[in-house]
């Protein structure tokens, strides 16, 4: 079942596979409905999980124990700190960024040094690790066609040579289809997700295998294991390598953002940041799920294979296979040839980003060689370079697979290679978080780093492959103890990786504080320092436009764009930026600097911006602003958005005073209109009693012969006015002593039941009078409050006269009743009158506001009763109010608190 | 000036507690086995996976 041309085929069509995926994907996107959910975009992170992982994890776990789990930690922890990778996407968004190199060198001032020194730091670092995978691949591949038996179908070809080729192939199909501006590949990252699915599954299949079809389950396994003397020590970790622990657990913390592949998918191919949600957890998730599995893997091969010769690397493969489960070894292949493509495909195309923006383009717009001055069309160069640098990067990994065979320069090439990228940490970070790291820091830094990196590490594993000489590793260059390669200085007791990673982390830390403090960035420098730390402050570039001065045309920089992107993509881009700015044709712009940033972008994301700021210059004459104009301008950017923040708040609070103002307005003419009505009031009041008063008097005055009954009559009245009159006076005089805060009040315990006995007794002639029939329900001996008793007669007084005045004659019925609960004493003086709508029983309580219709009936009071008699209550702390429905009567209440008992 | 992020705050809090409960010396203190299985087994998966899941649970409510 196993022969060679179906395990081909088998291969064959799992690619094929992969590539409609991809297509699928790319088709989606073009369409504009993306594939690229949350969930596929934290899946898509496992491609961190390379071969290396798949097949190395468990060969790791038979030496070390459970320190392989370093590996997976360190980035479960370093993607929490949201916060860095967030920022990460924003910068790369806002600049165009698509490579860890194009980042580093935009920050520093579009250093096309930098640029280049880190891609060939990335690509010295990351080919062997290419290489890895092969070994992997072709590791795997024998395995299964040494248990059927048959051998590779073409024997002159190398079936390692024949999954490298198919892999650039693979790469060049879905990794470099067009070139965009902001290179990004949902085809592709909708393939590496699959992958991961696929390769977790087949890994969690053996797992299972082994631990539960092999084994009795974790518990059997562990306690088979603990029984033999030379595994016991696996069970436990050693104390002794704690520094190593950590150390691994920093490389690979900084490993999931640096490498290139990892930058690739998680910055890059961001399509959305709120995708990292789903990342932060689901990402760490699968490496828990993809690990479970690893230690009972490698104890099971070990207990299984005890006393032969078998390579540990591939107990994944060989413990299915001694079972003949010839169809889980089958998937087991597929999962490893997944992880290995995953990272092969997304590692090229990063690499292949890199070298042709970073290494192969400045050169040759440097030199006239291929007439890149004159050429039209560049689109198709540019797609062609990064096709060859696939190619080409393949057929490194190729090769150093072949030089290095089992040599172990290629078993510890995973952690050499994370170590070389770690040594991006000090400028990626003091990059978006120190504005004074500089462009010669950044590369005293990354030299230094390089250099410790290649001598205690790159070349000791060169060494004990027996390429070299290992003079430096066993005696020290030139014989110098202290320069020894894995000893530096005499340290030792570490782990190599751990002895390099601190070094090479001193020197580059050392370097790059030390040359940035010492040095001064220049004018674009310091511009682009601030963008990147300040990149959550910057949302709108206003001050960008200022930063660039000179002259361009708008005909020659599209010519560039042209020249580089093609120019269907040019007309794409020159579209949308026209209808963002409300113009119909992009002719009528402006060669503003506004025109020439959009110009330079759309470049930096086709060929890198070190290399677009170069373009752009050929074709704009820029005038040189000075580091201080650019801090200045820097400055009074931060200033004005500061002036203007300020400004904002200001007018949101001038905004609030406005409209309390206006309420106040309007409250005052409201209180105007009620003076003025008061007056009007007051003064009709006045007039009448003095109007009745006068003419009775006047008839006294001028008829002496007005008979002595009449007389009586007359002077009766005029008694009774000027007694209302008097009231009047009384009143307004109190109310306004009320509401000045100057009356006088007398505080003493006052029995309520009894004031409202005595009010009514006092006003029973009224009651009488009118045929009105009073009745109560008051306890014997009343509740007592603190107040003042002529006040609170004089409130229940105006209760009972307005209570007597609107009930009908001979029918009404005026209820007192007087209650008390723990807190408060209540007071209702309920009557069977016409009662008041909803709004009436709210007026009647503001001045000279009466019951019933003013304008045609007389006025029955002074409309000043019931406002006294509720200031008056509020004044004890308590209240006044009716509750009242029309025809249904009113009743009034009014409620005193009790004083607190005293104990 | 804007307050910083609730949600990367508590996610980079998470990681801090994370560093000393998964590296030494805290690591040396969980011994023995517990059914056969290693403690030290039990203690790392147990951490690293009660970390991520308080993760999903700061995380998942992200602008909500």
């Amino acid at each position: 079942m196993l022969s060679a041309g179906f395990i081909l085929l088998l291969s064959a069509a799992y690619l094929g596979l992969l590539f409609a995926v991809a297509r699928f994907g790319d088709a989606r996107a073009d369409a504009g409905k993306s594939i690229i959910s949350a969930n596929v975009y934290a899946l898509s992170l496992a491609v961190y999980c390379t071969s290396w992982t798949f097949y190395g994890s468990v060969g790791r776990a038979t030496s070390g124990g459970l320190s392989f789990l370093t590996i997976y930690i360190g980035p479960t922890l370093m993607l929490m700190f949201v916060g860095v990778i967030v920022k990460m996407i924003r910068i790369s968004k806002a600049q165009r960024i698509t490579s860890i190199a194009d980042f580093i060198a935009s920050r520093y001032g579009k250093s096309q040094l930098l640029a280049g020194l880190v891609t060939v730091i990335a690509v010295v670092g990351v080919v062997p690790y290419i290489a890895l995978q092969l070994k992997a691949v072709a590791a795997s591949l024998e395995v299964l066609l040494d248990h059927s038996g048959s051998s590779f179908v073409l024997p002159m070809l190398d079936s390692t040579f024949v999954i490298a080729a198919l892999l650039a192939v693979f790469t060049i199909l879905f990794g470099t289809r067009h070139l965009d501006a902001t290179e990004r590949h949902e085809g592709m990252v909708a393939a590496i997700a699959f992958e991961s699915v696929v390769k977790l599954v087949a890994f969690l299949a053996v797992g299972l295998f082994v631990t539960y079809g092999m084994f009795g389950g974790f518990s059997d396994l562990f306690r088979q294991a603990a029984a033999a003397p030379e595994l016991a020590r696996l069970l436990q970790l050693d104390s002794s390598r704690a520094g190593t622990w950590t150390a691994l657990i920093l490389l690979s913390a900084l490993a999931i953002i640096f490498l290139p592949r990892q930058f690739q998918i998680i910055v890059v191919e961001n399509v959305d940041e709120s995708h990292l949600r789903r990342a932060v957890w689901l990402f760490p998730l699968y490496l828990v799920l993809i690990n479970i599995f690893v230690l009972p893997l490698a104890l099971g091969g070990l207990l299984h294979f005890q006393g032969q010769d078998f390579n540990p690397d591939t107990f994944v493969l060989t413990l299915p296979l001694s079972r003949g489960a010839e169809v889980l070894a089958l998937l087991v292949f597929i999962g490893g040839l997944s992880a290995a493509t995953g990272m092969v495909i997304v590692e090229t195309i990063a690499l292949s980003t890199m070298v042709c923006n970073d290494l192969v383009m400045p050169w040759l717009l440097r030199s006239q060689w291929l007439g890149v001055g004159e050429r039209k069309d560049l689109s198709g160069i540019l797609l062609g370079i990064r096709r060859a640098a696939i190619v080409v990067i393949l057929l490194l990994g190729y090769i150093y697979f072949r030089a290095a065979g089992e040599a172990y320069a290629l078993v510890g090439i995973g952690l050499i290679s994370f170590a070389a990228v770690a040594q991006f940490a000090p400028a990626m970070f003091g990059g978006m978080y120190w504005k004074q790291g500089t462009h010669a820091g950044a590369v005293a830094g990354l030299l230094g780093g390089f250099a410790v990196w290649l001598y205690t590490l790159l070349l000791p594993s060169f060494a004990k492959s027996g390429w070299i000489d290992n003079g430096f590793v066993e005696q020290g260059l030139w014989g110098v103890e202290a320069l020894k390669a894995q000893a530096l200085f005499g340290l030792s007791g570490l782990d190599e990786i751990s002895h390099s990673l601190w070094w090479s982390l001193l020197a580059n830390i050392g370097l790059y504080v030390l040359f940035s403090l010492n040095t001064r960035p220049d004018a674009l420098e310091a511009g682009q320092a601030e963008r990147f730390v300040d990149v959550f402050r910057h949302g709108v570039r206003e001050s960008d436009a200022r930063l660039w001065r000179g002259t361009a045309s708008v005909e020659e920089l599209v010519g560039l764009l042209e020249r580089f992107l093609g120019p269907v993509r040019t007309r794409q881009q020159l579209a949308a930026f026209a209808a963002a700015h409300g113009a119909n044709d992009w002719k009528v712009l402006p060669a503003d600097a506004e025109f020439v940033r959009f110009a330079e972008a759309q470049l930096s994301g086709a060929i890198g911006s070190a290399s677009a700021r170069v373009m752009v210059a050929s074709v704009a004459r820029e005038e040189n602003l000075g580091l201080e104009e650019v801090l200045d301008i820097l400055d009074e950017a931060t200033q004005v958005r500061a002036y203007s923040r300020r400004l904002e708040i200001k007018s949101q609070e001038l905004e609030a005073a406005t409209t309390g103002l206006r309420e106040a307005n309007e409250r005052l003419r409201e209180l105007d209109r009620m003076k003025d009505d008061f007056i009007s009031t007051v003064t009709h009041e006045l007039r009448t009693p003095l109007t009745s008063i006068r003419a009775f008097s006047e008839m006294l005055h001028e008829d002496p012969e007005i008979d002595l009954a009449d007389r009586t009559r007359f002077l009766g009245i005029i008694v009774n006015e000027a007694e209302r009159l008097t009231r009047l006076i009384n009143q307004i005089l109190d109310m306004a002593k009320l509401e000045s805060g100057r009356a006088e009040w007398a505080t003493e315990e006052v029995d309520i039941g009894e004031v409202a006995r005595e009010t009514m007794a006092s006003l029973g002639q009224l009651f009488r009078d009118r045929g009105v029939a009073l009745e109560s329900e008051i306890p014997p001996l009343g509740p007592v409050v603190l107040a003042d008793r002529d006040r609170l007669t004089q409130v229940m007084i105006n209760l009972l006269s307005n209570a007597v005045k609107f009930v009908p004659g001979a029918t009404g019925l005026v209820n007192v009743r007087v209650t008390a609960n723990g807190r408060e004493v209540r007071v209702e003086v309920e009557d069977n009158g016409p009662g008041l709508t909803a709004e009436e029983s709210l007026v009647i309580f503001e001045k000279f506001r009466q019951g019933g219709n003013t304008m045609t009936d007389k006025p029955q009071g002074t409309g000043l009763g019931l406002p006294i008699s509720r200031q008056i209550v509020e004044y004890f702390g308590g209240n006044l109010w009716v509750e009242s429905r029309p025809g249904a009567g009113a009743k009034f209440i009014f409620t005193v608190p009790l004083p607190a008992l005293e104990k | 000036m804007k307050r910083a992020n609730p949600v990367r705050q508590r996610l980079a809090a998470l990681s801090l507690l994370g560093i000393p409960l998964l590296t030494y010396p805290l690591l040396s203190l969980p011994n023995g086995n517990w059914d056969g299985i290693p403690a030290v087994f039990l203690y790392l998966f147990g951490v690293w996976t009660m970390l991520i899941v308080l993760a999903a649970s700061v995380a998942e409510r992200w602008g909500k």
